[in-house]
């Protein structure tokens, strides 16, 4: 029984060890995904092009523009004789805000019931919005001398992540799209590919049971699994600053889990694709919803109740909360049950229908 | 085997080795396999001759459990199939149509991963493999990968690999459809050996010389037997007279014939022809020569026996459409 187990892997492990393209994807696709979000992916928004309707041209006014530069939010360009001529210019897409002065500028700004001023903001784009709308709350300029109370009644602070660096907020996550994407695909060809191959017909005519077979299969991606946590915790670490403030031996807990839940997600694609193509194809189809969804990039809470509902059912989105706790809020893996319970109820309902699904006949 | 009653223990050594009653096997509305009875005597090679799709491979996968028939029922080593499947895996070897060891593992490997699968102990191990490894000559293709090796040591891997186990029945699906003739006959003298030992094997071919040397055969043809039996028993027993005709114009000889109501068939060798005559007709050779003559072409005729291709050719329905096929 254990021989057969121990068969199949050590034939995993030399066919992987044989080919040179997966084997450089278990290292290229992480690397390459981590660098592309750290470097490439910045929701800090800086130097959004911007231009000015200056209709009131006092000192006032041009205060006020000069605060607004100084945030660096925005980039200024040539101002804009007319509002027609900056709507113009947005819908050309030359520009992303426009900042409209009205004539009347100083009496709204000694009459302080409406607002002094306006911000066009190009909406098709989806950061933007929110980043060009803090802009609004940027105080009025004052004299000295002119102690008009101002200050905004809160101040806002960022906890875990004080920079607001976004590294810090991707890069946990990241971990788990990873994994997310390499596991369901590995573990779906896999076994999809000995079908294709006709390997599978020879197999299923020996005594080796079925279970044998997929955890002999599975076996060795779970090490190539948490290979590729290393490697993503590593350059996270060194390159973009990532704190570990939580405990290894739960992060790697957690990590062991999801794997093993990707893992049986990608079995039970392989028990119903043909061919590897269509494998591929349902793989993507799974991570899609699972990058969308699971808080990775937009947060859960804003999604409307079925989306939370799909996302539930996605190990990712319960990966994404354990491993952000771990790494930036330092919680030990004791203080999430819920999100590990949950991946443990997924991993046993897909090992199920994969094992149920899975026969030792080819019809 | 202990559990056994006494009865059918006693009766185990005369019991086939395989038994089928009106197997069927349907595809949506395709019926691959049609109401296939089967007795294979133990300790012989038994043949499964047909074209392509003519149910052979379809069989031989309900056979050994890999297929659920759709209809009747299945007796293999004393197991009902494909309920005691699993049960028979350690003493079956299946072969498949395609070549379905691992490419990328070199010969050795895959010899070992399969000794390993099938639950054979390390010392046993070593003894099978070196032991097949000579049988078969492949001790100095060891380091090699698989998917460097020719057809016929791919052939040759195949089967040792399928035979690790000492199983007592081989399933061989069109094992030399990719061979040289070389190979194929190095291969048959393996298949020999195999069943001196009492091995029992089925195999499936489209090869008229390989079906020859089967101890007994069966004729499928659109997922029927239409033909059952030893190869000189169904050569001497072919329903039609064959007659031989040299013409130096086949082609004009082959017109000549066809229109005939007492030819059944007209299938060219070579230079020959073989034309397969109703049996009822007196002197078909003479029949012959008297159409050639009367069409101006000049030819030889002689009747003689009948070959293994002219049996398969009458049990076909002598290459007519299959609603007038004749019944033997």
């Amino acid at each position: 029984m254990l021989l057969r187990l121990i068969a199949i892997t050590t034939k995993e492990v030399r066919q992987l060890a044989r080919d040179r393209l997966t084997f450089g994807m278990i290292i290229g696709i992480p690397l390459m995904q981590i660098l592309l979000f750290g470097y490439a992916i910045n929701f800090d928004v800086r130097d959004l092009r911007a231009a000015v309707v200056d209709e009131a041209k006092t000192s006032h006014s041009r205060a006020l523009v000069a605060d607004l530069e100084a945030t660096g939010v925005i980039d200024l360009r040539a101002p804009s004789p007319s509002l027609p001529d900056l709507r113009r210019r947005m819908e050309s897409g030359d520009i992303s805000v426009g900042i409209v002065i009205p004539e009347d500028f100083e009496r709204r700004r000694l009459g302080n019931d409406r607002a002094v001023a306006q911000i066009l903001i190009d909406g098709s784009e989806p950061m933007i919005d929110s980043v060009a709308r803090g802009l609004s709350s940027v105080p009025l300029p004052t004299r000295a001398g002119d102690y008009m109370s101002r200050t905004p009644a809160f101040e806002a602070r960022t906890e875990y992540n004080p920079e607001r660096r976004t590294a810090v907020q991707v890069v946990p996550a990241l971990i788990g799209v990873i994994l997310n994407m390499t596991m369901v695909i590995f573990t779906a060809a896999a076994i999809v590919r000995e079908r294709e191959r006709g390997n599978l017909e020879l197999l299923i005519a020996t005594p080796i049971r079925s279970w044998e077979l997929m955890a002999g299969k599975l076996l060795p991606y779970v090490l190539i699994g948490l290979i590729q946590t290393t490697l993503i915790l590593t350059v996270g670490a060194r390159i973009f600053d990532v704190p570990i403030n939580g405990s290894l031996l739960d992060l790697y807990l957690a990590a062991a889990l999801f794997i093993a839940a990707t893992l049986t997600l990608g079995l039970v694609i392989s028990t119903i694709a043909r061919t590897q193509f269509q494998a591929f194809q349902m793989s993507f189809l799974t991570l899609l919803p699972s990058i969308l969804l699971s808080g990775f990039v937009f947060p859960f809470d804003g999604m409307p109740r079925l989306a939370q509902w799909i996302a539930q059912i996605l190990p990712l989105t319960h990966f994404v909360e354990i491993i952000r706790g771990i790494l930036l809020r330092g919680a030990p893996l004791s203080a999430m049950q819920v999100p590990v319970l949950k991946l443990c109820v997924f991993l046993v309902v897909a090992l199920a229908i994969a094992t149920l699904r899975f026969h030792k006949r080819l019809d | 085997m202990s559990a056994v009653p006494q009865a059918i223990v006693a009766a185990g050594a005369m019991e086939p080795a395989i038994r089928a009653r009106g197997l069927t096997r349907r595809f949506g509305h395709v019926t691959a396999v049609d109401g296939i009875d089967l007795d294979i005597p133990r300790a012989r090679i038994y043949g499964f001759l047909g074209p392509n799709g003519s149910g052979k491979s379809t069989t031989i996968r309900m056979l050994c459990g890999l297929l659920q028939p759709s209809a009747g029922t299945v007796n293999v080593l004393d197991h009902e199939m494909p309920r005691d499947a699993e049960k028979l895996r350690t003493r079956l070897g299946y072969m498949t149509q395609k070549f379905s060891l691992w490419d990328d593992l070199t010969v050795s490997e895959n010899l070992d991963f399969m000794a390993q699968v099938f639950g054979l102990p390390a010392q046993r191990r070593r003894t099978r493999i070196a032991a097949v490894a000579g049988e078969f000559d492949l001790t100095s293709l060891f380091k090699q990968r698989a998917g460097t090796l020719s057809g016929g040591q791919r052939q040759r891997l195949a089967l040792a690999a399928a035979t690790l186990h000492e199983p007592e029945l081989l399933l061989l699906d069109e094992p030399t459809s990719a061979v040289d003739p070389q190979s194929r006959r190095d291969f048959w003298e393996s298949l020999f050996e195999l069943v001196a030992r009492g091995v029992t094997i089925l195999v499936s071919t489209h090869y008229m010389d390989e079906a020859e040397r089967c101890h007994e055969l069966a004729i499928l043809a659109s997922g029927r037997i239409v033909a059952q039996g030893a190869p000189q028993q169904l050569m001497s027993g072919i329903p039609a007279s064959v007659v031989e005709v040299e013409a130096a114009d086949t082609v004009a000889a082959r017109r000549a014939l066809v229109t005939d109501e007492s030819v059944l068939s007209v299938a060219q060798l070579g230079t020959r022809l073989h034309v397969l005559i109703d049996p009822t007709t007196p002197d078909p050779a003479g029949r012959v020569l008297q159409r050639l003559r009367a069409a101006s072409v000049a030819a030889q005729s002689t009747q003689v026996r009948a070959s293994l291709e002219d049996v398969f050719v009458a049990a076909t329905g002598f290459g007519r459409e299959a609603g007038d096929k004749r019944d033997r």
